[in-house]
This record gives structure tokens, C-alpha cells and sequence, in this order.
């Protein structure tokens, strides 16, 4: 028995901010204080707060210390665990005047949270299948199989209003309902995952399987059994070495547990998990391309229909099912459909996890119920945008998604609000944008991307995606008409109606909604050449105001490119003259403005 | 594992030590005096004793924590129960034995073990 647990964060944000050495090192002072049987460490996954780790969590008071360093670590044990004083300089504080923050709860970031495919994230440690048992983990799959019959597992789905949080929406229950009810010849189907998460900027996915493999596994299980499927796949990107880990050990110990494979709790269910790695394409996470891959060749989409539930992997019945959904399952068949339909919209039930990033203090993962708004998370659980700048949109569903402007920031979440005003829910990705943004910057930033990860196999994606980039450049460069704009619009609905994939269908959305919330920003770099954000190098120049340069030259000696000469001007009250930059030679690095210590350097 | 009663023997085994990780503002807070002085007259034990018969005994809602000095050195080992809408309760001169009363008492049995608090003694 430990009178105390100190949890240290071991998802992929911490442990780059070197968690590892912490919990070593916490190691090493907890057995130097002669306390090792008195106090546990725990590692965890994910809390969410990625912007403040690395994370530690000491129970039982919940004392939340945020960024620890190697070098606290003393403190914490000698202070702290050995006296029970609080080591308040680590303490979390909100705003610099407040007082510190001693729980994790009472922070702004988790009280608008709540926490359903999260739960266990942060709490539990992941390689540890008892502690996920002390949380009534496996207790759903031996109701489902002692207690419940397929259909009426299928009806619970259903009931509770699920719907596929890979970005999509499709009502879960269906979906099982359609592949239970192909019972073709009696023979294979499969269950399948979907961890080829591959947003820029989203990594919902990732976290719950380094904080919660059982919950994913356990949920596989409970699908195999609703639909009649012996074996599951879980297809996992290769670069979440950590999520990789943590889901080897866990199948390692369901299988232990005899909670995977043969006759699982005494009845005639049986049911086992396979990892597959995938190489980092993008294309991958399409449905039909994580299959072929699965098979084993090149991972590219074919037509739908045949549906995966109808003709899937290896050409029998399949549901596939995104991370996030997974980590649903379990929770609604303990607590009802009913309890997970009491959240959200009307027709979006429960809660939805988002990656935050951009321009944003808190950034890190959230989970809110459905229905709360933009300007909630943005504002309340995000802290709002860095160093007093203006928001200008936030950007949803990452290269299939598109931007939502401050007009629509009170709108309530949900898969049909965010379709209605043009964007998406897509996998969680949500990066937030300032006015140092530019819109057709975004756009093509994400179209490069799209054009990198096309397959190639449909010409629409292959060639429309790579003409549409080739325009967003040519107006970032100041060389766009205003024929573009209109010849640009008129390809993305083409592409949008004859891409064989949701990639290729999908890939226009941030050059259409961007167009669409943001045409004067298109304008001004056709029409006046200029890019309003100040990003677009070639519409940039960098001038000297003569009267408030002092001739120092400092600028000078920093120019890379000798860009900087001096003038015959010299100003009133300045003892030399002022300088110069030379046009025709400037790079538009921006290293002279930084230096200039008067201000006297801009750029337009 | 074959069966839902070995899982039920393991989520019971865990339950205590996950439970141990929760948060609730609603829960007795259970306060050792662990400073200098505290340590000195044997409050270790004392803080070992009470957490491990809170978790044995699956007591709900209690957290026992620590803290420092209080100013009563002369009474360590103190404990000190914070009953959430309760006057405090202050147990002094504290051992292992006692704290172990003081959970069958007081934690679970939910009275006060008047003799050993600081009343008692200043009478």
C-alpha cells in the first residue's frame, strides 16, 4: 500500500520535454529519501495540457505541478512528499497576480472539459491492465458476452446516437447493424482500426492509445462480438512509437488475461488483435486505402460502393472505426444509451475530443460535449490568443476541413453546424489563426500538402490539386488575376464531384472556404498586390524612414545580402546620414528590422 | 482469466488504489503533521498506518494527506480531520495504534474519538 502516487506524464508532448529523466530522477530521490515504499510513481498517458509539461500529478491532495525540471525534482520529494509542503513556485498559476493553482480540476483548461474517451488518460497507467480493470475496464465486454445478445448490442450503438468521430459522422450502430447483418456464407469478417491519424496538427488519436490501449481493445472485442467477427486490426502509424509500445504490451496482457483470444470469459467467443504499421501516408487513413494496405500492397483507395461493411478487407464483411469512437464503446454499454445521448445536440450525441494548436496559450488536447461553442474552447478552455492579437479564424478538419471566421464563433458544435458553414468536423484537428495570418497562405500551405499525399491514382486529386497550387501560389507571389480566383473556384467543385476518394474530394475545402470567408484578403493580393497579414514574402518590402533613422548602420553589417547602403540625407538634429535598402538586392529576411533598435525600419 | 468473478477480484483489489486518484472536493481530508518536528516524535508510521487501513479497509471519500508544521510542537504527532461541512477534529500525541482507532472510530464508525484529541489533553 502507498500513502501516496505521483503521477508523471508519459505521453509523446511530456516525454519529449523529458519526462523520462524526471521519473528517473524521481526514482532515485524518492529511494534517497527512504520512500519508496511509501509512495508510487505512476506513469500516465496524456493530460491534455501539453503547453505546460511536463506534467506531474501528486495524489492524494492532486497537486498539480506544471513544467517540472530535473532540478525540482528534489524539492518536490524532500519538500513535499517526505514534510507535505506543497512546493508552491511550481504550482500552476492562471495569471501572474493569482494565487497558484494546487489541482488540475480547478484549472479554467478542465472545467468546461469532460472527459469520456479521455477518462482514463492522465489517470491510469497504460502498461498496466489491473489498474484499467480498477476502473471497470473489461467489465462491458463480459456484459456483452455473458449478459447481452448481438442485436441487442447494435441497439444499445444505435440508442445512444454515436456517430464515427474519424471526422465523417456515420451513425456507429449502422454500421455494425449492416456488417451483422451480411451473414454471407458463415465465414471471416473483420473488425477494424483506424489509428492512421494524419491531420496536421491532430493528435486526438494518439493519446488515447498511449493513455488507453484496453479501452480500444476492449471496445474491438465488444464489436467483434455485435457483428461476428473473429479477428480485429489495428492499424497504427509507425511514427507513434510510443502508442505502438503501449498497444503491444496491452494486447500482450489481454491475451495473458485470456481477455483476448479463445473462449474469452467461458463463453464461445473468441477474438484476437493484430498491430499493422503504417508508413506515414496520408492517403492511408481513407477507408478503403487502410485495407489495401492491411492486405499487404500499395495503399491506394478503389470505389465505394461495395461498401467495407458490405466487401472490406480481404473482400469480406469489414467495419472499420476511428480511435476516438472505440474509446466510446465501453462507456456507453456500462452507462446506458441513454446517459450518452443525454449529451450533445440533437443530432450529435456525447462529446468530442480536439487538438488545439496555433495561436493559442493553452495548447493541448480538450474533450467538451457537443454543442459547446467555439468561442468556449477558444477563449475559456484555450486562455484565449498570445500576446494580445486579434483572432481571425480557426481551422477545422485540417486538409479536408476549412477556416471559421469570427462571425461564426458563438456557433454550436456539431457535424451539421460545421457542414452548414463550410468546414468540417474531421478527425479534431483545430489550429487557431491571428491577424499575422494570411488566408492564402493557409490555403496553400495545406494544398501543398495535399498534392504531396495524393496517390496519383485518380487524375482529378493527381492534376486538379496540383493546378489548384500552382494558382494560390501565383497570387501569394503577386502574379494572379482576378480570372484566377474564378477559374481556381470553378476547379474545386470539378474536383470535389470526380475525385474517387474522400482525400481528393475533400482537398479543395481550404481554398473554397477561405474563398468564401476571405475574398477581400484573394483581392488584395490580386488586385493592390499585397498581402494584408504581412506573410506573403514577394507582395513584402522592407523600408528605412529616413527622420527616424540615426545612421548607426547596425542594420547594415546584419543584411545578409549587402542590401543596405547609406544615403546623402541626414536628418535634422542626426549627425549621419541615414540609410538605404536597396530593393532589387533585399532577401526581405526581415534580420535588419529585428535589429534596428529605433524603430525605423518597416515592412509593407 | 475465465471468468467475470476473477475480473471482479481484480477491479475490487484496484479499485482502492485508482479511487486513491480522484479529485472530489466532497471528501474528509485526513492531515498528518509532517515537518521537522512531526517526523521526530514518529509521525511516519502514524501517516503509513492511517493510509494503508484507508485503502484496506476501502474507506469512501477519505484522503489522507500531510502537511506541515502547525505550531503545536510540543503535541506531534498531530492528526487532523477535515469532515467537509464539520468542525475540524485534532488529534494529538498520535501513534500508529491510535490512528488505526481512529479509522474504525471516527473514518468509519463517524465518532469522534474524543481522548485522544487536543481537548482532551489540555484538560
Amino acid at each position: 500500500m502507498y500513502r501516496s502516487h505521483v503521477l508523471v506524464c508519459g505521453g509523446t508532448g511530456c516525454t519529449s520535454s523529458g519526462s523520462q529523466k524526471i521519473q528517473e530522477k524521481l526514482k532515485a530521490e524518492l529511494a534517497a529519501a527512504g520512500l519508496t515504499e511509501e509512495v508510487a510513481i505512476v506513469q500516465t498517458g496524456c493530460h491534455g495540457l501539453c503547453a505546460l509539461g511536463p506534467i506531474m500529478i501528486v495524489y492524494p491532495d492532486a497537486t498539480f505541478y506544471s513544467m517540472v525540471k530535473e532540478e525540482d525534482v528534489h524539492e518536490i520529494v524532500t519538500e513535499h512528499l517526505l514534510k507535505g509542503r506543497v512546493v508552491e513556485r511550481l504550482v500552476y498559476h492562471e495569471d501572474k497576480a493569482g494565487e497558484g493553482i494546487k489541482s488540475l480540476n480547478d484549472t479554467a483548461f478542465y472545467k468546461k472539459q469532460h472527459r469520456i474517451a479521455l477518462r482514463n488518460c492522465g489517470v491510469i497507467n497504460p502498461e498496466n491492465i489491473d489498474e484499467y480493470i480498477g476502473t471497470r475496464g473489461y467489465e462491458a465486454l463480459g456484459k456483452v458476452l455473458t449478459e447481452m445478445t448481438q442485436d441487442e448490442v447494435i441497439d444499445c450503438i444505435l440508442a445512444s446516437g454515436l456517430r464515427g468521430r474519424g471526422g465523417a459522422g456515420f451513425p456507429t450502430g449502422k454500421k455494425w447493424q449492416l456488417a451483422k447483418n451480411l451473414v454471407q456464407d458463415g465465414g471471416q469478417k473483420y473488425v477494424c482500426c483506424n489509428a492512421d491519424e494524419g491531420d496536421p496538427g491532430a493528435f486526438m488519436d494518439r493519446s488515447v492509445l498511449e493513455g488507453d490501449p484496453h479501452a480500444v481493445l476492449e471496445a474491438m472485442a465488444i464489436a467483434g462480438y455485435a457483428i461476428g467477427a473473429s479477428q480485429g486490426y489495428i492499424y497504427v502509424r509507425a511514427e507513434y512509437p510510443i502508442a505502438v509500445e503501449r498497444l503491444n504490451i496491452a494486447i500482450k496482457q489481454a491475451r495473458e488475461y485470456g481477455l483476448l483470444g479463445n473462449n474469452i470469459f467461458g463463453t464461445d467467443f473468441c477474438f484476437d488483435i493484430e498491430l499493422r504499421l503504417g508508413a506515414g501516408a496520408f492517403v492511408c487513413g481513407e477507408e478503403t486505402a487502410l485495407m489495401t494496405s492491411i492486405e499487404g500492397n500499395r495503399g491506394e483507395p478503389r470505389p465505394r460502393p461495395p461498401f467495407p461493411a458490405v466487401k472490406g478487407l480481404f473482400e469480406r464483411p469489414t467495419i472499420l472505426n476511428n480511435v476516438e469512437t472505440y474509446a466510446n464503446i465501453a462507456q456507453i454499454i456500462l452507462n446506458g444509451p441513454e446517459w450518452f445521448a443525454s449529451m450533445g445536440t440533437e443530432k450529435s450525441k456525447g462529446t468530442k475530443v480536439f487538438a488545439l494548436g496555433g495561436k493559442i496559450k493553452n495548447t493541448g488536447l480538450v474533450e467538451i460535449p457537443m454543442g459547446t461553442t467555439l468561442r468556449e474552447i477558444i477563449e475559456d478552455i484555450g486562455g484565449g490568443i498570445p500576446n494580445g492579437k486579434k483572432f481571425k479564424a480557426a481551422q477545422t478538419g485540417g486538409p479536408s476541413g476549412g477556416c471559421i471566421p469570427a462571425e461564426h464563433l458563438d456557433i454550436p458544435i456539431d457535424y451539421d453546424n460545421l457542414i452548414s458553414i463550410g468546414s468540417m468536423m474531421g478527425s479534431g484537428g483545430l489550429i487557431v489563426m491571428d491577424e499575422d495570418n494570411c488566408m492564402v497562405d493557409i490555403a496553400k500551405f495545406f494544398l501543398e500538402f495535399t498534392v504531396d499525399e495524393s496517390c496519383g491514382k485518380c487524375t482529378p486529386c493527381r492534376i486538379g490539386t496540383k493546378r489548384l497550387y500552382e494558382m494560390l501560389d501565383k497570387i501569394t507571389k503577386g502574379q494572379g488575376t482576378l480570372e484566377d480566383i474564378d477559374k481556381m473556384e470553378e476547379l474545386c467543385y470539378y474536383i470535389k464531384d470526380n475525385a474517387l476518394c474522400g482525400l481528393g474530394q475533400t482537398a479543395p475545402n481550404p481554398v473554397l472556404s477561405t474563398l468564401r470567408y476571405f475574398r477581400n484578403e484573394y483581392i488584395a493580393h490580386v488586385v493592390d498586390k499585397k498581402c494584408p497579414a504581412g506573410v506573403c514574402k514577394s507582395l513584402l518590402s522592407y523600408v528605412i524612414d529616413r527622420e527616424k533613422c540615426i545612421g548607426c548602420g547596425a542594420c547594415a553589417r546584419q543584411c545578409p545580402a549587402n542590401a543596405i547602403v547609406k544615403t546623402d540625407y541626414i536628418g535634422e538634429g542626426k549627425k549621419l546620414p541615414a540609410m538605404e535598402i536597396q530593393k532589387d538586392k533585399c532577401l526581405k529576411c526581415g534580420a535588419c528590422m529585428d535589429k534596428c533598435k529605433f524603430g525605423a525600419i518597416s515592412k509593407k | 482469466m475465465k471468468s467475470l468473478e476473477e475480473l471482479k477480484a481484480i477491479r475490487e483489489k484496484m479499485q482502492g488504489s485508482v479511487a486513491f486518484r480522484s479529485d472530489d472536493s466532497n471528501q474528509t481530508r485526513v492531515v498528518v503533521g509532517m515537518a521537522t518536528c512531526g517526523i521526530a516524535s514518529g509521525a511516519r508510521p502514524v501517516l503509513t498506518a492511517l493510509s494503508d487501513a484507508v485503502q484496506n479497509k476501502a474507506v469512501k471519500n477519505v484522503a489522507v494527506t500531510q502537511t506541515g508544521c502547525i505550531g503545536l510542537c510540543q503535541y506531534e504527532p498531530i492528526v487532523e480531520v477535515y469532515e467537509p461541512g464539520k468542525e475540524k477534529v485534532t488529534y494529538v500525541k498520535m501513534t500508529p495504534e491510535k490512528a488505526l482507532e481512529v479509522v474504525d472510530r471516527h473514518l468509519i464508525g463517524g465518532n469522534v474519538v474524543t481522548e485522544y484529541t487536543i481537548g482532551a489533553l489540555a484538560k
